[in-house]
């Protein structure tokens, strides 16, 4: 007889401009973007590396060019936010029960984070740094 | 008007509602129910109690003390018949919601955890942290979602029993969305809209408790009962009325007077207990009117401290430890600290007695039947006199699970028993009642407010039928009340939308109110004697000769409810001495 | 007698007079240990009886007055009105839903998603009542018990960037409900209830942006449930794509 329910319609382009909490997360998805190009550089050192030294010369001399290096700059700082910032919620997925109690995030995401700098260390180990 | 044909319609969803429909889902899952409530289930008042519920389970325990505590506390105006069911029926009810998933509190071993509870003599109280009501309600309601023959009408707002050829047939009921006005056609009814501490200023009841249930079935000629009997609870938070559980002092709090004395001891429930071990059935875990009562001594004697909100004691936990209260009693914590600033943990908590449940309400006998054929009331909106003059903490979360149960059996059989709808006459007695409605709706003139005429019943009921009542303070109420709902003709809604009128919702709610506060204020007049929450300065002995009754009130239009009396069923326990002084030994 | 003046801009939307909803302000005298639900309730019974608003319980369970108060999600009676002097408030009713009428909003969306996911408790066979309980440790219980705690406020709804953006996605606090009986020792019902919260309208909707967690007001976070149905839905699919059955029923 009488209902006419109202529908606010949000922007599906500027929607996450509204409020910081959404623009955060909006940054945190993109940032995920820079994963898939490191993942994808990661994929072409590998088929170079298969197809003989050469190649792979020529994949570690592209690296060092100032193209690839501006790159980097601004490529690492957001793939080290996406990693921490997904670090930081590890324990919420993850969590752990001993006994009656969970065992506090902190350790969760300590865990990760020990890991994280291991396998960096034997990383650069590998690589001849120290 | 649109109709709706169903088998056994319930109003209200809160416990006693959900209890009954899975019933008779259960059993009869060709019967057709329509479960309807002005509001969405998980809203209804049930989710707001703390403590727990009572049933015999441990092995020190025996269907025989529960019957006595409960009859006790009562002060022997419990039918007798009907404990004794209660108490039988009451840790099975309480098992079918642990097979439905509701969390109760474990034992390390597994098996469900009991805790003290005021008036109990033996631990017997299944809880579910300081979330009992939250965590049952949601468990049946969630159990509901199961069974297809269950139709809920969420958000309808029922105005009138449809009643021909004396029996119920059905209900009338706005949309509250559309304001669109349904009768519901069914072979039989069952009320469970729980009580009406929303007659008083100062109550824990939420907005939703204005009980249109009862009023509508008094209105429709079926007597209220005992509805003089009002409990308060003794620890509400000032501010609000926030309820803070027994379960406080069922873990061990203690009250305390601006002195820092444990005054308790001198109303008859000492000797004082060690700190930190609770006894039961002794100082602290004294029945809810008594602690309530003492209170009021206590205010007379100047001992009470004045707050901002009125005068206050102390509830004292901090000799709980903070991983016991975080276990046990998470919502206190949170509650005090949020609306009243104060942490438990380090501090005494300031509270005050506050109107908490009516005893009172549709006579029921026990199989939760009405004197109305095909009609059945249960929970707070019915007095099946399981609790007397006053309720035991924790019985009434098992007394909804135990006839909620009852009311849908016997209404299912009602339901196949071959009555014939007398469609025409439950139409036009429909459309009479939305005529009713639209009049309300349509009227104007008259300069009468709804909030005005509310707080004017709420004082005057809390002025005269408060804890402790006079002959002078009940006929002022009476009076004034009787005055207000003369009144109630003035009122004028000012908004006139049929989409989610509260306006409207809150003008039929007061006229229920005004109903309910009558028979509340006349029944107190008319005894004359101090029983359990009924206390007479002028009459302060209990008088079993002419008072061991029922009071019954019956509507009669504009004038004053027709009281009448109905002898209380006894079996085997004779009117005693209540003895909470050291009555754990 | 007040303490402080409090100005709410409040959202009126009457379907049989509005258009579109607008916003009305009331000038509201209020005592300091108010909550913004009580200023509510002060337009609603000395200003203006044509607001229309659900509440209860006034103590934060009965989960009817969650409202965008200041542009956040929150139980208007658990927001202290102390927190918001010397400015005015905006009131909506929550976002992400229709809005029927000033305050009040269209729930049933929520409401079929919940029936969806079937909560509550699967068994295969159940016991009968004259053997007791179920056996549950209190370890066993802390595994859900915080899930339990949702009051179906909504308040996660309308704080939930997904939501927003998909209305099918089931949403934070139906799915954290099937967690809740999932994680429940007594329950064998994960299987039945994977086909709705595993499918693409539910977990899979989920970018975990937390915001559901950031604003429940009974600290269930939800977020916290989706992910972890995520990585059990993850382990069934393969496991039973491995032909392994692991499957819990």
């Amino acid at each position: 007889m009488s209902r006419r329910p109202y529908v606010r319609r949000i922007s599906t382009t500027t929607w996450y401009l509204k409020k910081k909490r959404d623009l955060v997360h909006m940054i945190q998805e993109l940032t995920s973007l820079f994963v898939g190009i490191y993942g994808i550089l990661l994929l072409w050192g590998v088929k170079a590396l298969s197809e003989g030294p050469e190649a792979y010369g020529a994949f570690l001399e592209a690296l060092t060019g100032p193209l690839s290096l501006a790159f980097h700059w601004v490529a690492f700082p957001l793939v080290l936010y996406h990693a921490i910032s997904w670090f930081n919620v590890t324990h919420k997925a993850m969590p752990i029960q001993r006994g009656e109690e969970f065992l506090p995030g902190k350790y969760i995401v300590g865990a990760h984070y020990v890991v994280w700098i291991g396998f960096s260390l034997v990383v650069l180990f590998v690589a001849g740094v120290f | 008007m649109e109709t709706i044909k169903t088998d056994v319609a319930i109003v209200g969803a809160g416990g006693a509602g959900l209890r009954a429909a899975i019933a008779i889902a259960e059993a009869r899952p060709d019967l057709k129910v329509a479960l309807i409530s002005k509001v969405y289930p998980m809203r209804s008042h049930t989710c707001a109690a703390e403590g727990g519920a009572a049933g015999v389970i441990k092995p020190d325990d025996s269907l025989e003390l529960h019957f006595n505590d409960t009859v006790g506390g009562g002060d022997w105006l419990c039918d007798q018949d009907v404990v004794d069911y209660f108490v039988r029926e009451a840790a099975k009810e309480l098992t079918q919601l642990e097979h439905w998933g509701c969390p109760w509190s474990r034992e390390p071993d597994g098996s469900v955890g009991v805790r003290p509870f005021g008036g109990m003599k033996i631990k017997r109280t299944w809880f579910a942290a300081d979330k009992s009501g939250f965590h049952i309600l949601h468990t049946l309601f969630q159990t509901t979602l199961k069974y297809p023959s269950i139709e809920r009408f969420d958000e309808y707002f029922t105005t009138d029993l449809l009643v021909v050829d004396g029996r119920c047939q059905g209900v009338v009921a706005i949309e509250m969305s559309s304001g669109r006005i349904f009768q519901f056609q069914a072979k039989s009814v069952i009320v469970a809209t729980g009580g009406a501490g929303r007659i008083f200023p100062f109550t824990t009841n939420g907005a939703v408790k204005t009980g249109d249930g009862s009023a509508m079935a008094y209105r429709a000629g079926i007597p209220l009962k005992d509805m003089e009997f009002v409990q308060y609870h003794p620890t509400g938070l000032p501010s609000t009325g926030i309820l803070l559980t027994e379960g406080c002092r069922g873990e061990g709090g203690v009250l305390r007077n601006k002195d820092g004395y444990r005054y308790l001891q001198d109303y008859g429930m000492g000797p004082e207990t060690p700190l930190g071990k609770p006894v039961l059935k002794t100082m602290e875990l004294g029945p809810r009117d008594r602690l309530s009562q003492a209170f009021w001594h206590e205010q007379q004697k100047g001992n009470t401290i004045p707050t901002k909100f009125g005068d206050c004691v102390y509830l004292d936990m901090t000799h709980l430890g903070e991983k016991h209260i975080d276990e046990r009693l998470p919502l206190v914590r949170d509650l005090s600290i949020s609306y009243s600033g104060v942490d438990p943990v380090t501090e005494q908590v300031p509270i005050r007695p506050v109107v908490h449940y009516c005893m009172g309400g549709i006579h029921t006998n026990i199989e939760a039947e009405t004197p109305m054929p095909g009609l059945y009331a249960v929970g707070e909106c019915a007095c099946g006199s399981l609790n007397g003059a006053n309720r035991l903490g924790s019985n009434s979360l098992t007394e909804l699970l135990v006839f909620g149960k009852k009311a849908a059996q016997n209404a299912m059989e009602f339901a196949g028993g071959g009555n014939k709808t007398n469609e025409s006459a439950v139409s036009e007695q429909a459309e009479q009642a939305q005529k009713r409605i639209t009049e309300l709706f349509d009227k104007s003139g008259g300069g009468e407010t709804i909030s005005g005429l509310r707080k004017e019943m709420m004082d005057s009921l809390e002025k005269g039928a408060g804890i402790y009542r006079t002959e002078q303070t009940l006929k002022e109420s009476c009076a004034t009340i009787s005055q207000l709902r003369k009144r109630y003709a003035g009122i004028e809604l000012h908004d006139k939308s049929n989409v989610y009128n509260t306006d409207l919702f809150q003008a039929l709610e007061l006229r229920n109110m005004l109903d309910l506060a009558q028979t509340v204020a006349e029944g107190a007049l008319a005894r004359k004697e101090s029983r359990g929450s009924h206390q007479r300065l002028d009459f302060v002995d209990r008088d079993d000769e002419n008072f061991l009754k029922h009071t019954l009130a019956y509507h009669q239009g504009e004038e004053t409810p027709r009281i009448e009396y109905l002898d209380v069923i006894i079996t085997k326990s004779q009117p005693g001495v209540r003895d909470y002084s050291g009555g754990g030994k | 007698m007040s303490d402080l003046q409090l100005e709410l801009e409040i959202l009126r939307y009457d379907p049989e007079q509005d258009q579109e909803p607008r916003f009305q302000t009331y000038s509201v005298p209020c005592q300091e240990e108010w909550v913004v639900l009580d200023a509510i309730n002060y337009v609603k019974d000395h200003i203006d009886s044509t607001l229309s608003y659900r509440w209860s319980c006034h103590m934060a369970v009965c989960g009817s007055c969650g409202m965008m108060i200041d542009g956040e999600p929150k139980l208007a009676c658990k927001a202290f009105v102390r927190d918001y002097v010397n400015k005015t408030v905006r009131i909506e009713p929550l976002a992400n839903f229709p809005i029927e009428r000033d305050l009040v909003s269209v729930l049933d969306d929520f409401m079929n998603k919940l029936r969806r996911v079937k909560p509550y408790l699967i068994r295969k066979e159940e016991k009968p009542l004259s053997e007791g309980e179920y056996r549950q440790t209190p370890a066993e219980l802390n595994k859900y018990k915080q899930y339990t705690l949702c009051i179906n406020c909504l308040c996660c709804y309308a704080a939930c960037p997904q939501y927003a953006l998909i209305p099918e996605f089931i949403g934070p606090a139906a799915l954290t409900m099937a967690h809740r009986y999932n994680q429940d020792s007594r329950d064998q019902g994960r299987a039945q209830r994977e086909e709705e919260t595993a499918s693409h309208e539910g977990v899979w909707d989920c970018a975990f942006a937390d915001a559901c967690s950031l604003v429940c007001p009974k600290h269930v976070d939800p977020a916290s449930a989706l992910q972890q149905m995520k990585i059990t839905s993850t382990v069934d699919w393969y496991l039973e794509h491995l032909g392994m059955g692991g499957k819990k029923s």
